[in-house]
């Protein structure tokens, strides 16, 4: 059971070029908005089709261009949820959960399986409605529903949550959650938004500019993102170019200091990152004296701004976020970082 | 009235009519797939499939009795099969035709072109086959647009004059329709025939804009809703 990707497709300026595998369960593509993900997931349902390259999902080829394989949309069995969920507007919500099940068993079972769906998904005070008339979420489910009925073997997610309202997306987003794992076979979500990723996914692939930086599980990808545009995408703020300078130290000239790291330092380094959350005004190692800035006050956290001492006055400020109960009453004068809490970024390509 | 003549009614209802029906399929036909081809082949045929509908209709006409004059080549093969589009009343549904396909052709474009693509795409991948896809699903979101094109091409076809009066003349009984008798009336001095005419084509013509736009305001409301 798995899916395997290995596709390029050239579009003047912009070139997706990416390969991997998906395991059952979520994974999740994580980019920048028009970094190729919703065009890779395109490419696997066969709605774009790739310059060149292969795609097989379970045993199954849909795409080689070697072999000049190009399966249509209908025969590929892959079911994609689409970012405006694509109801269609003309038809009620059983009618269009029954559009899934055309050409498929007899009148009796299409009708009871649509039931199914309809109660599982809660909507069946809703059926005899139009699209126009649902909630967002209710939407959402209708057009979850209708691609289940479908039975595909593998699951698209474009962006799930981006048409509905924030105070919606948290509790909708346990829902998908709990119906992603009952569907147990692979999914394939798209998102530029960290949180959801991590909720919702067991992988994580980071993708920038086309092409695919790193695959890992999602708690590894968060602990270690291991290049610039990954650690920026799992929402490292305080990212600056630095130099090697021991197994286990590095120089970062733009701050003007060294830290120590508790993981080997590659030869290949490029920048590190420190989480905001990872500052500590009494840590044992990396503690230098620091110069406060600004403070951003949010609902529950703050963030207090600052630069080292050595600094540049121009550059950057470092952020350190805390919540608003363990802010201390004065700016401490020397601020630390843990050894474990230092990223080490490296050249992606 | 009893021996009053009404076929230019008949005869211009029954031309704007079958010439809607063939330009509702090759209006929808010619948009649908225009809006597929590479950008300039698009272009070029864009310019070629509106031009009737900017150039005098008169123009038109010339351009038709080149094309199906009994004395061009494929008049003459047309003529072999006894198709004269020349002087008989089917002659003027091909004027009527030419003359009203680019409003059907360009306004079922418009409500093509604002078609939701995914709507498309979420069809196929639940396995519904393309032509389903466009009758059950394209269709009826383009509704609207497709219903207002279809109204002005049928009241383009039932006023034509010019192609009409170059391709098929004017001849009582046989190929008279309600404009070109407004004409014919008028210029034999007979003036309340010619008003009574005028007036049958202001009714028909107000019921048929009334029509526009009731269906613009429903699309109007759908859109909101």
């Amino acid at each position: 059971m798995s899916l395997i990707v290995d596709i390029r497709k050239d579009l003047g300026g912009f070139v997706l070029n990416t390969a991997f595998e998906a395991e059952p369960g979520v994974t999740t593509l994580l980019g920048p908005s028009g970094c190729g993900k919703s065009l890779t997931l395109k490419c696997i349902a066969g709605i774009e089709k790739p310059d060149r390259g292969h795609i097989e999902l379970n045993g199954r080829v849909l795409f080689d261009s070697a072999q000049h394989i190009n399966l249509r949309p209908q025969q590929r069995h892959v079911g994609y949820l689409f970012q405006n969920y694509a109801l269609f507007p003309n038809m009620t919500v059983r009618q269009n959960l029954m559009c899934a099940l055309r050409g498929k068993y007899d009148r009796e079972t299409r009708d009871q399986r649509v039931d199914e769906m309809l109660s599982l998904m809660r909507l069946e005070a809703q059926e005899k409605h139009k699209p126009s008339q649902l909630s967002g979420g209710q939407q959402q489910r209708a057009a979850l529903g209708r691609i289940l009925l479908s039975e595909p073997e593998l699951l698209l997610l474009d962006e799930p949550f981006s048409a509905l309202d924030a105070h919606l997306r948290d509790s909708l987003k346990i829902e998908l959650r709990n119906m992603l794992h009952s569907f147990g076979r692979e999914v394939l979500m798209v998102t530029h938004s960290r949180e959801e990723a991590y909720d919702l996914s067991r992988r994580i692939a980071v993708m920038d500019h086309g092409r695919l930086l790193a695959l890992k599980p999602t708690k590894e990808l968060f602990a270690d993102p291991g290049s610039v545009p990954a650690a920026i995408l799992t929402g490292c703020k305080n990212i600056a170019t630095a130099i090697k300078t021991g197994d286990y130290e590095v120089e970062v000239p733009e701050w003007g200091i060294r830290l120590q790291t508790a993981q080997p330092v590659g030869d290949n380094l490029a920048a590190i990152g420190i989480r905001a959350h990872y500052f500590n005004p009494s840590t044992a190692h990396n503690r230098f004296p620091v110069r406060f800035v600004e403070e951003m006050e949010e609902p529950f956290e703050t963030i207090l701004q600052f630069r080292w001492a050595r600094q540049d006055q121009d550059s950057q400020p470092i952020w350190w976020r805390l919540s608003k109960d363990k802010r201390p009453q004065s700016f401490p004068k020397e601020l630390g970082v843990a050894p474990a809490n230092i990223l080490l970024l490296y050249d992606s390509f | 009235m009893s021996n009053f003549d009404w076929y230019p009614l008949w005869n211009s209802l029954r031309i704007a009519a079958i010439s809607c029906v063939l330009v509702f399929f090759l209006g929808i036909f010619f948009a649908y797939y225009a809006a597929r081809l590479p950008r300039t082949v698009k272009g070029i045929l864009d310019v070629i499939l509106t031009l009737p509908m900017v150039l005098p209709p008169t123009v038109c006409g010339y351009f038709l009795l080149l094309v199906f004059g009994v004395k061009r080549p494929l008049g003459m093969f047309l003529l072999q099969f006894g198709i004269k589009f020349v002087m008989t009343w089917y002659g003027g549904v091909l004027a009527a035709a030419v003359v009203a396909f680019p409003l059907m052709y360009r306004t079922a474009r418009g409500a093509f072109e604002s078609f939701d693509k995914n709507l498309a795409y979420a069809g196929q991948t639940l396995g519904l086959s393309n032509s389903y896809i466009f009758w059950r699903i394209r269709m009826p979101a383009c509704r609207q647009g497709i219903l207002a094109g279809t109204v002005l091409a049928f009241a383009r076809a039932l006023g034509e004059y010019g192609a009409t009066s170059m391709l098929i003349g004017y001849t009582p009984g046989r190929t008279a329709t309600i404009s070109t008798t407004v004409y014919q009336l008028w210029r034999t001095n007979d003036e309340a025939g010619a008003m009574f005419w005028v007036l049958i084509n202001l009714a028909i013509s107000t019921v048929v804009l009334l029509t526009v736009n009731l269906l613009e305001a429903r699309q109007k409301k759908a859109v909101k809703a």
